[in-house]
């Protein structure tokens, strides 16, 4: 078990540390796409514009208005939610009778649109977002140096995430909300105002994805391809999980953080390819996903 | 393009009645990433570029009628390939500009030597475009992979960075980098004690860093460039690898990026350049010209496409015609360039362009009175010593 393969305990230590930060951003990305897809059906490939979104309107609410990070925390997301309510309503809401198919394409549309807007305005280089003064600085694990704010990220996604999984499967909202993905004839006759429940789950979906952005802002780099490159991977976060299954979601994204951490450790060229691997492999044993209903 | 168009028309028809006015048709293709990773450092810039040189060459009072025409071609050397061909056989375009990306490069070059046109390439960065897979037709204006080794490599060494790690973009360019950094590193007295292919492009850096923390090296050399290059540093300095004394080497790296990561997080590092716009008067109030046109500071790549057209449109005048793509090439080789941007400029029979590469250091925010106020410049690499001997069956003067 020591010295695993000439690796020391405390790097391997190290090294699982940072899967999970990773899998914190999977974690909130894929909850989101999961929540969509599970009480909507609609497949959204904005999700990844949309968390570029938030890191963006992150720096604009810092650039332009001297809104610092912890507002930003908040008031980003609600942007960014408002943002898709207006998207949900003018366009997906006129979708949901029909294919999936209709669904993704118009949300991958709508994501190289977004994408191609801010490229046009603030170019590709990206640009500059500072970790917060109160989050600097790291603490001295003994066997690795752990940046507060990389601790801060951990423990903010798993609240979020908690909090959502108790919210949809453990509150009356919820319940009204899992029905009327159920029936939503049945739950209309009952008097709840379903279309407003859909719309406001979409915009609730989509901050989570603000939020995520806003979380990512001062480590990675804020530019507008920030979340093409990341939404492929949160798709196979969801697909191994189960399409719309909200906790196999959580669970498959730390999961994964942690298998791609360990990757990087044994054999750092297969870990962009490792999650694509473990999705092939869930798909032909278990084509619903780990967590998912069989169909 | 229209406005110089029509100019370029009216001062034609202007001074065609003179007796020295012959008109003459250039058409000019400046070939780049319009929409990718390469489009802030080269993109829009470099045509800007390329309109300023025809401007300032005053092509207009020479009876030289010079059009512009540009293309996206989305860093795929499959579409490259097809605009190229395209712009020689159907748009009569003479002479390609730019070209960033190696691939795409490397698959221009070979048309361009098929069609008798020019390449003056500013924007990509391997070797072979002099080395192994030189051409009569193709000039490499601003920088190679050597030149920057040698510049970023060499001063690091020297400096008592003995100790290398790399963090290598797993593909041609990164392998390319990294091989050429370590000879220079070696020949340096250095040694490289480890290295680590990074999937490209990749996100999150910090395993690969603490795995470089680990090794006890001096210095990170950085092979890999755009965002991938911004989001290592940016974790690097969040994991206090920089302040705990490990230096970050960024091999290829551009004002713009420096710009993006801000100098609070980008500050120190060393990196090599052929062209920095505070460098003197012409180089600010060039600038200052393209930043009022363009939105931004010129990179070294922009630079480049303006010096290698205004060399490209001189030897078109020398020659009296745009037609023949290797007598234009042959008569660059023969000139020499006080260019106001690079300085003295000579282009070796494999048509790699000679000028001097510049080291710099990413100022401290406390250093740095503006937003572009960016680099301190610590040394000069003279050209004869930043980039690689020419090999023999290259030079096509002979």
């Amino acid at each position: 078990m020591f010295d695993l393969l000439g690796i020391s305990p405390q790097v391997l230590m190290g090294q699982l540390l940072l899967g999970l930060i990773n899998g914190s951003f999977y974690a909130v990305l894929s909850l989101g796409l999961a929540v969509i897809f599970g009480l909507l059906n609609i497949i959204n490939f904005a999700h990844g514009a949309l968390y570029m979104m938030g890191a963006f309107v992150a720096w604009m609410l810092l650039s332009y208005l001297g809104v610092g990070y912890w507002w930003a925390l908040i008031l980003s997301p609600l942007i960014v939610g408002v943002f898709g309510i207006v998207l949900e309503r003018t366009m997906l809401s006129r979708l949901y009778k029909l294919d999936h198919l209709y669904g993704l394409l118009l949300t991958f549309g709508l994501a190289l649109i977004i994408q191609g807007l801010f490229r046009n305005y603030y170019g590709i280089s990206g640009l500059p977002y500072q970790i917060p003064e109160a989050l600097s600085g790291g603490q001295n694990l003994g066997f690795m140096f752990l940046p507060n704010y990389r601790a801060w990220v951990v423990a903010a996604s798993a609240v979020v995430c908690f909090g959502t999984w108790f919210m949809i499967e453990k509150t009356r909202l919820g319940a009204y909300l899992r029905a009327a993905t159920e029936n939503p004839v049945l739950v209309g006759a009952f008097g709840i105002n379903v279309p407003l429940m859909i719309m406001l789950t979409y915009g609730f979906g989509v901050a989570l994805a603000g939020f995520a952005g806003v979380l990512a802002a001062p480590i990675y780099s804020v530019n507008p391809n920030m979340g093409a490159d990341l939404i492929i991977v949160v798709f196979a976060v969801v697909v191994i999980g189960g399409m719309g299954s909200i906790m196999g979601a959580i669970l498959t994204g730390y999961v994964l953080g942690l298998v791609e951490g360990l990757t990087r450790v044994f054999y750092p060229e297969g870990s962009a390819v490792v999650i694509f691997v473990i999705m092939a492999i869930v798909l032909l044993i278990k084509p619903e996903g780990l967590f998912g209903k069989a169909a | 393009m229209i406005r110089t168009l029509a100019l370029g028309t009216a001062l034609g028809a202007l001074t065609a009645g003179a007796a020295m006015a012959q008109d003459m048709d250039v058409k000019l293709g400046v070939l780049n990433d319009r929409s990718g990773v390469y489009a802030d450092l080269s993109g829009e810039g470099s045509v800007v570029a390329a309109r300023m040189a025809i401007e300032d060459f005053g092509a207009a009072d020479k009876g030289m009628n010079v059009e512009i025409i540009s293309a996206d071609h989305q860093n795929k050397p499959d579409v490259g390939s097809n605009i190229a061909r395209q712009w020689y056989d159907e748009e009569g375009v003479n002479a390609i500009l730019d070209v960033p990306t190696s691939s795409v490069a490397l698959a221009v070059a070979d048309i361009t030597a098929q069609k008798n046109g020019v390449m003056i390439n500013s924007g990509a960065g391997s070797t072979e475009l002099t080395q192994g897979q030189c051409r009569p037709t193709t000039i490499h204006w601003t920088y190679d992979t050597a030149a920057l080794a040698n510049g970023t490599g060499g001063a690091m060494t020297k400096a008592g960075g003995e100790k290398w790690f790399f963090l290598t973009a797993d593909y041609a360019f990164g392998h390319s980098l990294e091989e050429n950094t370590t000879t220079v590193v070696q020949e340096n007295g250095g040694e490289v004690v480890g290295q680590v292919d990074v999937p490209f492009p990749a996100m999150d850096f910090s395993s690969f860093l603490l795995q470089a923390q680990g090794s006890g090296a001096d210095v990170i050399g950085l092979a890999n460039a755009g965002g991938d290059t911004v989001n290592a540093i940016k974790q690097a300095s969040e994991f206090g690898i920089t302040q705990a004394g490990q230096k970050l080497a960024a091999l290829l790296f551009f004002v713009t990026d420096v710009h993006a990561l801000g100098a609070e997080t980008a500050q120190g590092l060393s990196l090599t350049e052929a062209f920095y716009w505070d460098f003197d008067d012409t180089t600010r109030e060039w600038s200052a010209r393209f930043e009022e046109i363009h939105g931004a500071k010129p990179t070294m790549v922009q630079a480049g496409v303006y010096s290698g057209t205004m060399a490209y449109l001189q030897a078109v005048e020398a020659v009296g015609s745009a037609e023949d793509g290797e007598a234009i090439a042959a008569q660059m080789k023969t000139m020499e360039i006080d260019d106001p941007l690079f300085g003295a400029v000579t282009v070796r029979g494999d048509g790699r362009a000679i000028h001097d590469m510049h080291l710099f250091e990413v100022k401290s925010p406390d250093q740095s009175t503006g937003e572009w106020d960016l680099y301190t410049h610590i040394s000069t690499i003279g050209g004869e010593e930043a980039f690689l001997p020419m090999l023999d069956e290259c030079d096509f003067t002979k």
